[in-house]
């Protein structure tokens, strides 16, 4: 164990943990958002009561959200102090422009949104979920701008007195292209996820015994059609960007296809294999000419180069990684782990088909003429286990993502391993990857059962066509009636 | 215009520098304002409230804006991040075991409130006030400690690496410095209570804060003393040092007195004002270093530690536009909660007024 090895281990903790909830306040945000402007237009009650439900879990994952990002935000400094040094004139303009600009905006209306529903009209309180959700996107926006920077650095240039970058050109910073293909992937990432979680859930509400039939199907509707939407437009805006990632990082591209030898058109796509990282040679089941369909949109012309030819065009460029005058002690080549690149990259794509197709079949069980998904145990079971797919498609995302860029903190510009804080000792780090760990067990814990007895509590009955009080049998139903705040 | 910018004012900083030094000041003394609110309120929750259901209350009076309120002190972190990474870089990667610290107690703060509000049992809710309570005490106790330890100096190295040992962290005057910022974000809740719930409340939280602010005045005299021993505060900043001090002193007696005088307000100012003295004095004796070094020649400069003026250029111009608008929303979100929180007949909880 040493300090870069626990420090990666802490920061990919971290991000993946963090990338649970920022997909799903955005996502779940959207869907609120949708709800209740249907209120709004259709003034139908269901369509608060939604709103207000789907709610309780967008605050639960919000509050996960928030604190994980507080992390995030000092980790840099803390763990990665020379990359903070390098970085931080680049790097750190992002990142205080989103807590200005977005996370203000997000945190304010999120904390106006939850405690006006009397206050204000409908018309005038959708715009809080909507202020809500928009704060949160544009957080991500600038995220990625910060993390774009570290795929592909655009609009800097190296101080000779300080050898720190400095930042030259902003405009190119927030027009990067990466960001451009990261952040609409992303972005609709969330609203896939979003939509997904409350149709998976939604198919759980449904089996519990005193459900309210016609608010889960009306819910699973709206999450099928946005989950339908989000990962249509995820699998074209991945396609884009893996477009751009074939050109700045071909070496991330070649490992999530499992390339080590150059391939000429029209090239066969390795639908699953085996990889030898060590011998560099993979084998698999192919589809001959699927490939060159995939990447470049076309049969013949283009050749796709392996990981064996970059790594030796990389050695003849840059040589062998030179810090100081010596080559780098811990990196002799520019291969990526492959493996953990090769299925990330399947599971995310299968992830984003699979939502597309249960979103379908969703919507065709749930049909006016023929609605039977209620009474069919086997597909709410399928449904309902499927709530956690979209995470393991934003994990593997985000592996692909950081680990495409390996050995590089900053592409071509700083190692992670020269990144790394100096004074960081391997007894603190193993201290706060023990507590973090079990903060995030227990924090993602809480969560899943707090979010399963929103679920079972259900929603909170309609005034208007309620016949029957708050069940006995709900003490958390009675509980919350008999305790009021009243505003004077 | 950028022969001006370019200009170095005062100790070979230019204006910007010294804008951005004096913008991470203001955005950290209205953190310490806004969320020592937050902290004080959470220890109130253990400290005077009598059973769960009033510490919902009293949660309640912060819930809509304790998260807006912690967002000044990732807004502070990121303006340091891109006005002074050196800075940033020596401070978090030094102090690296007492941030952490900090962090968690946030952590636990921050999932306690929508955790508690979902709880079914009050043994069950009464976990999560637990860990809103730790939270609130951990976290300034430990901002304090940060902030008094880094004005003492600490060993660092030519690149900037701060080698804090346990005795840099944990000494006379940081301990006293975390327990004041303890206190004072105490009254400071308590205060606010008193003007957030009703009448009766309201007096007993001014009739606590009366007896609080004998523990208050011997730490803040114990920091002045200390501060005179172990910074060099005095000697080189004697004038600004010395008007802070007195200000701090007299904001608190006027407090003090406010209490007596019934008046929750003019109280909540008071205290709010020694809390942003707290970073003046700190801020304005780091001046012109933003890291003391024990070697002093090691000392990191805030001419030294800021981004290039390009980036400097480009957060200004981000600053001024979007500030303002910040602020609007932000006062507005305090202006339409103004009403004060009353309960009726039966017991109070959050979960009741957070979405109906």
């Amino acid at each position: 164990m040493t300090v870069l090895g626990l420090s990666r281990f802490q920061f990919a903790m971290t991000t993946v943990f963090h990338f649970f909830f920022v997909p799903l306040t955005i996502g779940l945000a959207f869907t609120v958002a949708v709800m209740e402007t249907i209120y709004v237009v259709k003034r139908k009650y269901i369509y608060k009561r939604m709103a207000q439900f789907w709610g309780k879990i967008f605050l639960l994952g919000f509050a996960v959200g928030v604190v994980t990002g507080i992390i995030q935000e000092f980790q840099f400094g803390m763990n990665w102090s020379n990359y903070s040094r390098f970085m931080g004139d680049i790097f750190g303009a992002p990142l205080a422009i989103e807590a200005l600009l977005a996370f203000f905006m997000e945190s304010t209306f999120i904390g106006v949104w939850m405690f006006t529903w009397n206050r204000f009209k409908p018309g005038v309180h959708v715009i809080f979920i909507w202020l809500t959700w928009f704060g949160s996107t544009c957080s991500a926006i600038w995220i990625l701008a910060a993390n774009s920077f570290m795929q592909n650095p655009v609009g800097y240039g190296i101080n000779k007195k300080t050898g720190h970058a400095e930042m030259t050109n902003f405009a190119a910073v927030i027009s990067n292209p990466q960001l451009w293909r990261e952040f609409p992937h992303i972005a609709t990432g969330a609203l896939m996820l979003g939509g997904m979680v409350v149709v998976g859930m939604s198919a759980f509400g449904f089996m519990h015994k005193n459900a309210d039939r016609a608010f889960f199907n009306r819910s699973i509707r709206v999450g099928a059609i946005i989950a339908l939407i989000g990962s249509i437009l995820v699998i074209i805006t991945g396609d884009l960007q893996t477009l751009e990632i074939i050109k700045d990082q071909p070496m991330k591209f070649a490992a999530t296809e499992g390339i080590y030898e150059d391939l000429k058109s029209p090239a066969p796509w390795m639908v699953v294999g085996l990889i030898n990282e060590g011998a560099h040679k993979s084998a698999g089941l192919e589809i001959p000419g699927m490939l060159s369909l995939l990447a470049f949109h076309k049969l013949y012309g283009g050749t796709i180069q392996g990981m064996n030819t970059l790594n030796q065009q990389f050695l003849g460029e840059r040589g062998k990684i030179i810090k100081n005058g010596i080559a780098h002690p811990e990196i002799s080549n520019y291969y990526v782990p492959t493996n953990v690149l090769f299925w990330s990259f399947r599971f995310m794509a299968a992830v984003g088909f699979a939502v597309l197709i249960l979103a379908i079949c969703t919507l065709w069980f749930t049909r006016k003429s023929k609605n039977t998904l209620a009474d069919s145990r086997w597909k709410l079971w399928v449904l309902g286990v499927c709530t956690y797919l979209p995470f393991i498609g934003t994990t593997g995302g985000w592996l692909i993502t950081e680990l495409g860029r390996y050995p590089w903190i900053v592409y071509g510009l700083q190692t992670i391993a020269d990144a790394v804080s100096p004074t960081a000792t391997v007894t603190s780090l193993l201290i706060t990857n023990i507590v973090y760990f079990l903060l995030f067990c227990l924090m993602g814990g809480v969560m899943i059962f707090y979010s399963r007895r929103v679920l079972h509590q259900g929603p909170e009955p309609d005034p208007q066509t309620a016949t029957q009080p708050v069940t006995e049998g709900s003490h958390v139903g009675a509980h919350a009636a008999n305790r009021k705040v009243a505003l004077a | 215009m950028t022969q001006f910018l370019a200009k170095p004012l005062i100790d070979g900083n230019n204006f910007l520098q010294l804008l951005w030094f004096f913008v991470i000041a203001l955005v950290f003394a209205i953190f310490l304002f806004l969320d020592g609110i937050d902290f004080g309120v959470g220890m109130a929750t253990r400290v005077l409230a009598h059973n769960g259901d009033e510490r919902a209350l009293y949660m309640r009076a912060i819930g809509p804006h304790w998260d807006a309120n912690e967002v000044w002190l990732i807004t502070g972190g990121g303006a340091m991040f891109a006005s002074f990474p050196l800075w940033y870089a020596s401070l978090f990667s030094g102090y690296y075991l007492l941030l952490f610290i900090v962090l968690v107690g946030l952590i636990l703060r921050g999932v306690s409130f929508e955790f508690a509000s979902h709880a079914v049992t009050d043994r069950e809710r009464n976990v999560w006030q637990w860990a809103n309570f730790a939270g609130s005490v951990i976290a300034p106790f430990g901002l304090g400690m940060m902030l008094t330890s880094v004005i003492q100096g600490v060993p660092m190295d030519a690149q900037g690496n701060v080698h804090a040992g346990f005795f840099d962290v944990v000494n006379w005057l940081s301990i006293v410095g975390g327990v004041a910022v303890v206190f004072f974000s105490f009254l400071h809740g308590l205060h606010f209570l008193s003007l957030k719930l009703d009448a009766k409340t309201s007096e007993r939280m001014l009739n606590t804060s009366k007896k609080v602010y004998w523990i208050a005045y011997p730490a803040l005299v114990i920091f002045v003393i200390l501060a005179f021993i172990f910074t060099d505060f005095y000697q080189r900043r004697t004038k600004s040092t010395l008007l802070i001090t007195v200000v701090i002193l007299a904001a608190t007696i006027c407090g003090h007195i406010a209490t007596y005088k019934k008046r929750g307000g003019f109280a909540f100012i008071s205290t709010g004002v020694t809390l942003a003295g707290i970073i003046a004095f700190i801020f304005n004796g780091l001046f012109p270093n933003v890291m003391i070094a024990t070697d002093p020649s090691k000392s990191l400069a805030v001419s030294v530690a800021s981004s290039s003026q390009y980036t400097l250029e480009i957060m200004t111009i981000v600053l001024c536009c979007l500030l303002p608008i910040v602020l609007i929303y932000f006062i507005w979100s305090y202006y339409i909660q103004r009403k004060r929180l009353i309960t009726d007949d039966s017991p109070a909880s959050i979960k009741a007024a957070s979405v109906y």
